[in-house]
C-alpha cells in the first residue's frame, strides 16, 4: 500500500519493488530516540518521498547492509505514513547495527507485511490492550489509532507489564494516554527498586485493577509467549469470549512473505497469516510442547 | 453512614459474603491508616492481623544480607494483605511498607482463629477465600520466576 506524500516520482526500480517482494526500498534514518538503556526508535523516510501506509500490527523487513535483515514491528502512528517508526531492541549484532544507525543514514525497507490488529471489528467496543516488555511497540499504532478517531471506540484498557522500572517504554506517553478520556493505563514491573512507586507483580496481576466490561470489549495481546498464555487464562477468568481475543506471536521470520517456511507455526505462516492472529486458532498450538 | 460490616461487606476479598458471617468477622475489625514510608509489619513479627486494603499500596520487601531490601511485589486497592496470621507460627514472612497513604480495615487474626475454630462453616468460607489469593499470588510468582523479558 503506498500513499503519495510529495511529488511522488515512480523509478525504474520502484516498478521493480513491486514485482520482486526481496528487494528493499531505500529509506533514510530520521531520527533514533533512545527509550530505554538497550531499547531505540528509529524513525525512517524513503528516499523518493513516498509514503508507506501501513495497518496497525504489520512489519517491516529492516536491512541493515552489510549485517543482515530483521522483522520489525511498526510502532508509529498509522495517520503519518510519510515515515515509518520501529522501536528495537539491541539483543544481537543486527539489532545492535540497527539501533547504531545515524540520522541520515540509509536502511533498507521491505513491506509492510502480516495481518493486523482487528480494528473494524473493535469499534463501538472496549479495547483491552496487554502488553509485556518490547510487546508494548507493535501495539502503540493500535493506541494512536484509537485517540486518532476517540468516538469511534468504547473505552480504552491499557496493561503493560515491564520487567523493571528502567525497562518502561514511552514511558511520557504512558502518563499522557493515562490522562486521556475513558482511559485507563496501569503499568507493573516484575522487580521494582524501592524507589518505585508503582506497581510491582507480573502483567496478570493488574486484572483486577482493571475495569473492564467483558461482553463488550475486544482485547488485543502482544508479549513473550508465555506472558501471553497466561494472559490467556485471566481474560478466559474475566469472561472475554476467545474469539474476541488477538495475538501477535513472533518467530524466526526471514523471508517475510510466506516462501521460505522458517517461520512455520504449525499450519501458519507468522509472516504471512499472522502476526496477529485470533486467540483461538492459535491456541491449541501455544499449548504444544515446543512448537 | 459507611459502617465496617458494609465496608468490609463490599470489599472484593468478601464479595458475596453471607450476611451472618459479615457480621462475625465484623467484630473482629477496625478501620486503620498508615502513612507513606510507615511499616505495617516486618519480618519475624508476630502476626496476628491481616488488612483489607480499601486504598493506597503496599509494597512487600524482603531484605539479603549486605544489600538493599528488594520489592516483591505490591498490594492494592482492593487486595488482602497477609495470611501469616493464617498458620503456625504466626510469623510475618516479609516486611510490608506502604509505599502511599493507605487506608485498610485490620482484622484481628487471634480473634478470627477462635470464631473460625467454634464455627467451621465461617473457617472454610474464609480458608477457601484465602486459597484463592494464595494460589493466585504463587502462579504470579512462579511467572516471576521465569523472568520472561529477559533476552532468551
Amino acid at each position: 500500500m503506498s500513499v503519495v506524500i510529495e511529488n511522488p516520482v515512480l523509478h525504474a526500480t520502484e516498478a521493480l519493488h513491486d514485482a520482486n517482494p526481496m528487494l528493499p526500498s531505500a529509506f533514510v534514518v530520521r531520527a533514533v530516540a533512545k527509550e530505554t538503556y538497550d531499547t531505540f526508535t528509529l524513525a525512517v523516510e524513503p528516499q523518493n518521498g513516498v509514503g508507506t501506509a501501513f495497518l496497525p500490527g504489520q512489519f517491516s523487513m529492516l536491512w541493515v547492509y552489510g549485517v543482515g535483515e530483521l522483522p520489525i514491528s511498526i510502532s508509529g502512528n498509522p495517520a503519518e505514513p510519510q515515515h515509518l517508526v520501529y522501536t528495537i531492541r539491541s539483543v544481537g549484532a543486527a539489532t545492535h547495527a540497527l539501533v547504531s544507525q545515524k540520522v541520515g543514514s540509509a536502511v533498507g525497507v521491505r513491506g509492510p507485511y502480516g495481518t493486523a490488529w482487528p480494528l473494524e471489528a473493535a469499534r463501538g467496543r472496549d479495547l483491552i490492550i496487554i502488553a509485556g516488555g518490547i510487546g508494548l511497540a507493535p501495539l502503540r499504532p493500535v493506541i494512536y489509532e484509537v485517540l486518532n478517531h476517540r468516538s469511534d471506540y468504547g473505552r480504552l484498557v491499557l496493561l503493560y507489564g515491564a520487567r523493571s522500572p528502567r525497562d518502561l517504554l514511552y514511558r511520557k506517553e504512558l502518563k499522557s494516554w493515562a490522562r486521556q478520556d475513558d482511559t485507563q493505563v496501569l503499568t507493573t514491573v516484575d522487580y521494582g527498586g524501592l524507589s518505585w512507586r508503582g506497581h510491582v507483580g507480573v502483567v496478570t496481576t493488574l486484572f483486577k485493577f482493571a475495569r473492564l466490561q467483558p461482553a463488550k470489549s475486544v482485547a488485543m495481546v502482544c508479549g513473550p509467549e508465555i506472558m501471553m498464555r497466561f494472559v490467556l487464562r485471566e481474560l478466559d477468568a474475566v469472561g472475554l469470549r476467545r474469539e474476541d481475543v488477538y495475538l501477535s506471536m513472533e518467530r524466526n521470520m526471514k523471508c517475510g512473505v510466506g516462501l521460505c517456511g522458517h517461520c512455520q507455526y504449525g499450519p501458519h505462516f507468522i509472516c504471512k497469516d499472522g502476526p496477529v492472529f485470533r486467540s483461538d486458532i492459535v491456541r491449541p498450538l501455544m499449548e504444544k510442547y515446543e512448537l | 453512614m459507611e459502617t465496617l460490616e458494609r465496608i468490609i461487606s463490599e470489599h472484593p476479598f468478601f464479595a458475596d459474603l453471607a450476611s451472618p458471617y459479615a457480621n462475625l468477622i465484623t467484630g473482629c475489625a477496625s478501620n486503620i491508616r498508615f502513612e507513606p514510608g510507615t511499616y505495617i509489619f516486618r519480618e519475624g513479627g508476630q502476626a496476628d492481623v491481616f488488612y483489607l486494603v480499601r486504598s493506597g499500596r503496599v509494597g512487600l520487601e524482603i531484605f539479603p544480607p549486605h544489600r538493599k531490601p528488594i520489592l516483591l511485589g505490591t498490594v492494592g486497592q482492593g487486595e488482602i494483605l497477609g495470611w501469616s496470621w493464617l498458620l503456625p507460627p504466626y510469623q510475618w514472612k516479609f516486611n510490608a511498607r506502604a509505599t502511599e497513604s493507605v487506608r485498610a480495615i485490620a482484622l484481628d487474626g487471634k480473634c478470627l482463629r477462635t470464631k473460625c475454630e467454634e464455627n467451621h462453616d465461617l473457617g472454610y468460607e474464609l480458608l477457601k477465600r484465602f486459597a484463592q489469593v494464595i494460589e493466585k499470588r504463587l502462579e504470579a510468582t512462579r511467572l516471576q520466576l521465569l523472568d520472561v523479558y529477559a533476552v532468551a
